[in-house]
C-alpha cells in the first residue's frame, strides 16, 4: 500500500456507537466504557506513564479478536493489545483515542503434544501455567521472566521475553515455532507451522519482539523442553562487587554455562531483606546466585567447580540448596528485588541495559561513581552471565527535582551501555519508555529499514502506534524528503524527539 | 542507457567489476557482470549503482548452495562476497564474534577453535564444494546435526549488517546476546535467499568447544522401533547435541546416531546410559557402535571425524550427486514414524527408492532422489509427500503441520514440480518483499511464491 493514509482517519472517534459494535462482537459484558473501570487499565508495569483508554474490549476468541480489529481498522481507530499488563516499557500504554484489546480472557491451553515437544496456547495463558501443564509429561517451557506467575505468553511474544535462565536456554523467539495472528487490517493468518522449519521468510522470528506493533497474537505454538534431570542452586557471598564479577568471569571462562547466574549488590540485598527476609549472608557486598541444570553427573561436577571458583575469588559463604524449598528461598531474594526497593525508597526507575559481560566491572564502577557524583542511590541487580543490568535508580518523588535527576542519571547509564557496545534494552522492550534512546543506538537508516517491516504489516499505523520508534515512517515515502511537519506530529498523534 | 554505460557506472562504484563467464550462470541463467566489493561501503555504492541501472542482483558466497531455491528470473549482476573475508572482531571473553559475510565456515571454525570456541553450526558440505560462507549459510538457513541442540543460523545470530536493494546500509541487533531493541531483521533475513538484500556482516553468539564428542549409533530393520528410539532419546535428560537418522534405502537398516558432547567423564557416563536406553528394545537392535569405536578426533574445522564414518547416520544430502533432487521435509517430531512411512510409500508409488536422513528429532528429514529419477516420478513423489506431511494438525491447528520443499533439482524436475509448495502467510511475505525491494531486483524468482 503506497502512500496509504497513516494514523486515525476522519471518522475516528471512540464513541457509544463503537462500543455497541464491540458489544455485538464480544458480548456487552466484555466491553468496558465506565470511566472508573477504564482507569484501572491506564498503565501497565511502567506506572510512570498513564492514559485511560477510550474503550476496553475483552475478546474470548481469535475470531472475536479479528472482528474487533476489523471494526477499528474500518474506522481508522488505533488499537493496542494488552496481556497481563506487567510490561515494564509501556508497551500496553493505552490511548485516549484508541481501543485497548485485553487478551486475558483467552487463556486456554489448547493442546499439549509431548511426543513433538510442542504446546498450542492462547495468548492470555500465564507463562508459568505452560510449564505447570507440561510438567506431567516431563517437560517445561524454558523462557522464565521473573513475573512468570502473572505475565502472559502473548506478552512474552510481543517483548521476546527472557528471564533468568535465558542465557543457557534461550529467549521466547527460540521457543516459539508458530503464531496465529490478527493482522492490523483484521485478518486471521498463521505465521510458521509449528515445526520451526517452515518455508518462506521467518515471520515468526520477525514478529516476536515487535512489541505489539505488527498485529495481535491469538494462538502460540511453543517449544517444550525436557525438564533437566538435576538442578543445583548456589548462593555465594562476596565482600565486593569486583570479587563477585571476577567469579562470574572465571565460571564462564571455565567453559561452564550455568542455567542462571545472577548478581545483587549491597543496596539491592538490603531491600530484599526488608521485603522478604531472605536472610542472605550478612555483610555481603555482592551475592551471586548460580543455578546449574542438566544430567545429574554434569551438575555434580559443575557444582564442585563453581564452589571452587567462588572460594578462589574470595567468597566467604557458599550455600547450596538441598531441596526445592531451599532453592525457592534462595531465589526469593533475587525475584523480589524490584518490588523490594519500594521498601527503601519512595520511588525508583528500573533500567534494562546490557553490556558485554567483560565490560561489567568497568560499567559497575562507573555507575557507582555516577551515583556518588549525583547523590542518587542505585541498587544493582543483574543477569551477570549475559551482562543484562537492572540498575534501580532510587529517588524521593516528594522532593522537587529528584525525579528529573533520577531520569537524567538513568539516561547516562543507558549511554554508558551503548558506549560499551551494549543495548538499551535486554528484555523489557523499548515501548514508550526508551524510544527516545533508539537514535543513540541505531542510525536513521537502521531505524528506517526496521520500519519497512512495520509498513508491510501496518501501513496505516493503527496497531500500537507511537511505540518503539521515535519517528514513525510514512509508508511509501521517500526517506529524507520532507518539507512539512510530519503529518502524525501535526495531527497530535505522536511526539517527535 | 546503452550497454556501454553499465560497466562504467558499475566500475566507478566497485573496484572489481568484470564481465561474467558461463561458469557464473545461476540455475542455468547466464549472468552479465560479477563484482566483489571489499567492504560494506563499497557494496552499498555498488548496489546503489545497480539500482540506478535497474539491474537484477544475485548475491553469491562460495557458491556451494547457489543451486538451492528457484532459478532467478534474471541475473544481471552477481555480487560475490569473496573479498568480504575478515573476522572483524572475536570477543572471546564474551563468546561473541563479528564476521564479514564472505568468511567461510571452516575458516571461521579454525579462528574460533584457537580460543577453544565454536559457532555451533554444522551444515554438511555441499557435494564437491567448498564450505559455505557465513552470508550464504544465513541466507539459505543451512544447518546440520547440531540444530537439535543449538538451532539454525537465526538462533545463533545476534546482529547483522545488510545493504538494501537501493544501496542503503542498515544494522540491526548488536554485539550482545540479550538485546530486544528494535525489530530483529536478522531473523527476517535468515533463510531469505538474497531476496531482501545483501548480508555483509553478521555477529554470532559462540559456545565453548567441548572437550569430547562421541557418536553412538544403533540400527534397526524397521521404522517403528527406530522412531520410538528417537522419541525416547529426545525425551531423556541426557542432553544430546544431535539425534540423526539415516535410511539409505527401503531394504537397508535404519540407523539412529546420537552425538554426546562435554567433558570426558560426562560423555562417558551419558554414553553408558544412552546405550542402556537403546538396548531396552534389545531384540530390535541389530548393530551398535559405542563410543570406543566412534570417538571423534575433533579436527580444526570442528567437524566430527568418526573412527568409522560409515556407521554414523549421515545426512544424505552429503552424497547427492550434482543432478540429484533434494527434498526437505519438515514435520512435528512426534509424527516421525508416520512421516517415514509416508515417504516410503510415496516413493514406492512412483518407482523410487531414495535415501532418507537428517535431524529426525528436530522434525527435519532430507530425501535425495537419484539423478536418474524421471521428472514425472519426482513430481508425483513430492506431491504425495507434501499432501501427507502438510495435513492439518488436530482441529486444524495449525492448518498445515509440515512442509516438503524441493531445495534443489535438475532442470527437468524443476519444470515439473512446484518447488516450494503452499507457504503460510504468503501475502504478508509479498508485502515484506515489496517494502524491502519494491523493484523486485534482488534474486527475483528464487523464493517462495515466485518472490
Amino acid at each position: 500500500m503506497v502512500n496509504a493514509p497513516a494514523g486515525p482517519g476522519p471518522a475516528a472517534v471512540v464513541d457509544a456507537a463503537l462500543a455497541a459494535t464491540m458489544a455485538a462482537i464480544c458480548g456487552a459484558g466484555n466491553v468496558i466504557t465506565d470511566p472508573q473501570q477504564l482507569r484501572t487499565y491506564e498503565c501497565d508495569g511502567l506506572t510512570a506513564h498513564r492514559c485511560s483508554p477510550g474503550l476496553v474490549v475483552l475478546p474470548r476468541s481469535a475470531e472475536q479478536t479479528a472482528a474487533v480489529v476489523r471494526a477499528c481498522a474500518l474506522r481508522g481507530i488505533p488499537f493496542i493489545a494488552r496481556g497481563s499488563g506487567t510490561g515494564l516499557s509501556g508497551g500496553a500504554l493505552p490511548r485516549a483515542d484508541g481501543v485497548l484489546i485485553v487478551m486475558s480472557k483467552m487463556r486456554s491451553i489448547i493442546r499439549i503434544d509431548p511426543a513433538s515437544r510442542r504446546a498450542i496456547v492462547e495468548p492470555g495463558v500465564t507463562n508459568l501455567a505452560v510449564s505447570k501443564a507440561a510438567e506431567p509429561y516431563g517437560l517445561f517451557y524454558a523462557p522464565d521472566p521473573s513475573s512468570q506467575v502473572v505475565c502472559s505468553v502473548g506478552g512474552n511474544v510481543a517483548e521476546n521475553s527472557g528471564g533468568a535462565h535465558c542465557l543457557k536456554h534461550g529467549f521466547t523467539v527460540n521457543h516459539v515455532t508458530g503464531l496465529q495472528i490478527v493482522t492490523p487490517d483484521g485478518e486471521l493468518t498463521w505465521l510458521g507451522d509449528g515445526t520451526g522449519a517452515a518455508p518462506g521468510y521467518d515471520l515468526v522470528g520477525a514478529f516476536t519482539g515487535s512489541e505489539g506493533t505488527l498485529g495481535i497474537v491469538t494462538k502460540i505454538v511453543v517449544r517444550l523442553t525436557p525438564i533437566p534431570e538435576a538442578v543445583t542452586t548456589l548462593l555465594a557471598a562476596f565482600t565486593t562487587m569486583g570479587a563477585g564479577g571476577a567469579a562470574v568471569s572465571a565460571i564462564i571462562g571455565a567453559g561452564i554455562l550455568p542455567g542462571a547466574i545472577e548478581m545483587m549488590d549491597a543496596l539491592a540485598i538490603e531491600a530484599a531483606e526488608a521485603a522478604v527476609n531472605c536472610r542472605y549472608p550478612a555483610g555481603a557486598g555482592a551475592v551471586l546466585v548460580v543455578e546449574l541444570d542438566g544430567p545429574a553427573g554434569d551438575v555434580a561436577a559443575q557444582t564442585e567447580a563453581v564452589r571452587a571458583i567462588c572460594t578462589a575469588e574470595g567468597a566467604y559463604e557458599i550455600r547450596a540448596a538441598a531441596d526445592a524449598a531451599e532453592r525457592a528461598a534462595i531465589w526469593t531474594g533475587r525475584k523480589s528485588a524490584f518490588a523490594a526497593v519500594g521498601r527503601i525508597s519512595p520511588a525508583y526507575i528500573v533500567q534494562d541495559g546490557v553490556v558485554p559481560r567483560t565490560a561489567l566491572p568497568a560499567v559497575l564502577d562507573r555507575i557507582s561513581q555516577l551515583s556518588a557524583e549525583h547523590g542518587i542511590r542505585v541498587a544493582n541487580v543483574f543477569h551477570a552471565g549475559d551482562g543484562n543490568l537492572h540498575p534501580l535508580v532510587l529517588f524521593d518523588d516528594a522532593i522537587a527535582g529528584e525525579q528529573e535527576k533520577a531520569e537524567k542519571l538513568s539516561g547516562m547509564i543507558l549511554d554508558l551501555c551503548i558506549e560499551h557496545g551494549g543495548s538499551i534494552t535486554g528484555e523489557h522492550g523499548v515501548g514508550v519508555d526508551k524510544s527516545r534512546y533508539m537514535p543513540r543506538m541505531f542510525g536513521p537508516d537502521d531505524l528506517d529499514t526496521m520500519q519497512l517491516l512495520r509498513c508491510a504489516f501496518d501501513p496505516r499505523s493503527l496497531c500500537n502506534p507511537g511505540k518503539v520508534f521515535p519517528t514513525p515512517r510514512l509508508c511509501g515515502e521517500v526517506p529524507g524528503v520532507r518539507h512539512a511537519p510530519h503529518p502524525l506530529v501535526e495531527a497530535g498523534v505522536v511526539d517527535q524527539f | 542507457m546503452t550497454t556501454d554505460d553499465r560497466p562504467a557506472e558499475l566500475a566507478d562504484a566497485c573496484a572489481t567489476v568484470a564481465a561474467a563467464t558461463p561458469a557464473d550462470a545461476v540455475g542455468g541463467v547466464p549472468a552479465r557482470y560479477v563484482a566483489a566489493p571489499q567492504s560494506t561501503a563499497e557494496a552499498a555504492t555498488l548496489l546503489a549503482a545497480a539500482a540506478r541501472l535497474g539491474l537484477t542482483v544475485v548475491p553469491r558466497g562460495s557458491g556451494s548452495r547457489l543451486d538451492w531455491g528457484g532459478r532467478p528470473a534474471s541475473c544481471d549482476l552477481i555480487v560475490d562476497t569473496g573479498r568480504l573475508d575478515q573476522v572483524v572482531e572475536h570477543a572471546a571473553g564474551d563468546l561473541v564474534v563479528t564476521v564479514q559475510a564472505g568468511v567461510r565456515l571452516d575458516q571461521l571454525a579454525t579462528v574460533l577453535a584457537s580460543a577453544g570456541q565454536r559457532l555451533a553450526l554444522d551444515p554438511p558440505p555441499a557435494p564437491g564444494s567448498a564450505a559455505g560462507t557465513v552470508g550464504g549459510v544465513i541466507a539459505t538457513g543451512a544447518a546440520g546435526p547440531l540444530r537439535y541442540r543449538y538451532g539454525t543460523p537465526r538462533d545463533l545470530l545476534i546482529g547483522m549488517t545488510v545493504v538494501r536493494a537501493d544501496g542503503t546500509i542498515a544494522r540491526s541487533g548488536g554485539k550482545v546476546v540479550k538485546n530486544v531493541a528494535g525489530y530483529d531483521l536478522g531473523k527476517l533475513f535468515a533463510g531469505s535467499c538474497g531476496t531482501l538484500g545483501l548480508i555483509t556482516e553478521a555477529t554470532f553468539r559462540l559456545h565453548p568447544l567441548p572437550e569430547k564428542s562421541s557418536w553412538i549409533s544403533a540400527a534397526w530393520a524397521d521404522a517403528a522401533p527406530a522412531a520410538a528410539a528417537v522419541q525416547a532419546i529426545a525425551a531423556s535428560p541426557l542432553t544430546p547435541a544431535a539425534i540423526e537418522l539415516g535410511w539409505p534405502s527401503a531394504a537397508a537398516p535404519i540407523t539412529v546416531s546420537v552425538l554426546l558432547e562435554g567433558d570426558e567423564a560426562s560423555v562417558g557416563e551419558r554414553a553408558g546410559r544412552l546405550e542402556d536406553l537403546l538396548t531396552r528394545g534389545a531384540a530390535a537392535v541389530t548393530e551398535r557402535h559405542g563410543p570406543a569405536q566412534a570417538d571423534a578426533d575433533r579436527g580444526p574445522a570442528g567437524d566430527v571425524a568418526a573412527a568409522d564414518p560409515s556407521r554414523v547416520a549421515r545426512p544424505p544430502s552429503a552424497d547427492r550427486g550434482p543432478a540429484g533432487t533434494l527434498v526437505r521435509v519438515a514435520f512435528w517430531a512426534g509424527q516421525l514414524e508416520a512421516v517415514l512411512g509416508s515417504i516410503r510409500s510415496a516413493a514406492a508409488a512412483n518407482g523410487l527408492d531414495p535415501a532418507i536422513g537428517g535431524s529426525a528429532a528436530a522434525g527435519v528429514l532430507d530425501v535425495v532422489l537419484p539423478e536418474d529419477a524421471s521428472a514425472g516420478a519426482a513430481a508425483g513423489f513430492v506431491s504425495a509427500v507434501r499432501a501427507s506431511v502438510q495435513a492439518a494438525g488436530a482441529d486444524r491447528l495449525p492448518p498445515a503441520a509440515g512442509s516438503a520443499v524441493v531445495v534443489c533439482a535438475p532442470p527437468a524436475v524443476r519444470q515439473a514440480v512446484d518447488m516450494w509448495g503452499p507457504v503460510p502467510s504468503l501475502p504478508l511475505m509479498r508485502a515484506v518483499k515489496q517494502q524491502f525491494d519494491p523493484d523486485h531486483r534482488m534474486a527475483p524468482g528464487r523464493f517462495a511464491g515466485g518472490i
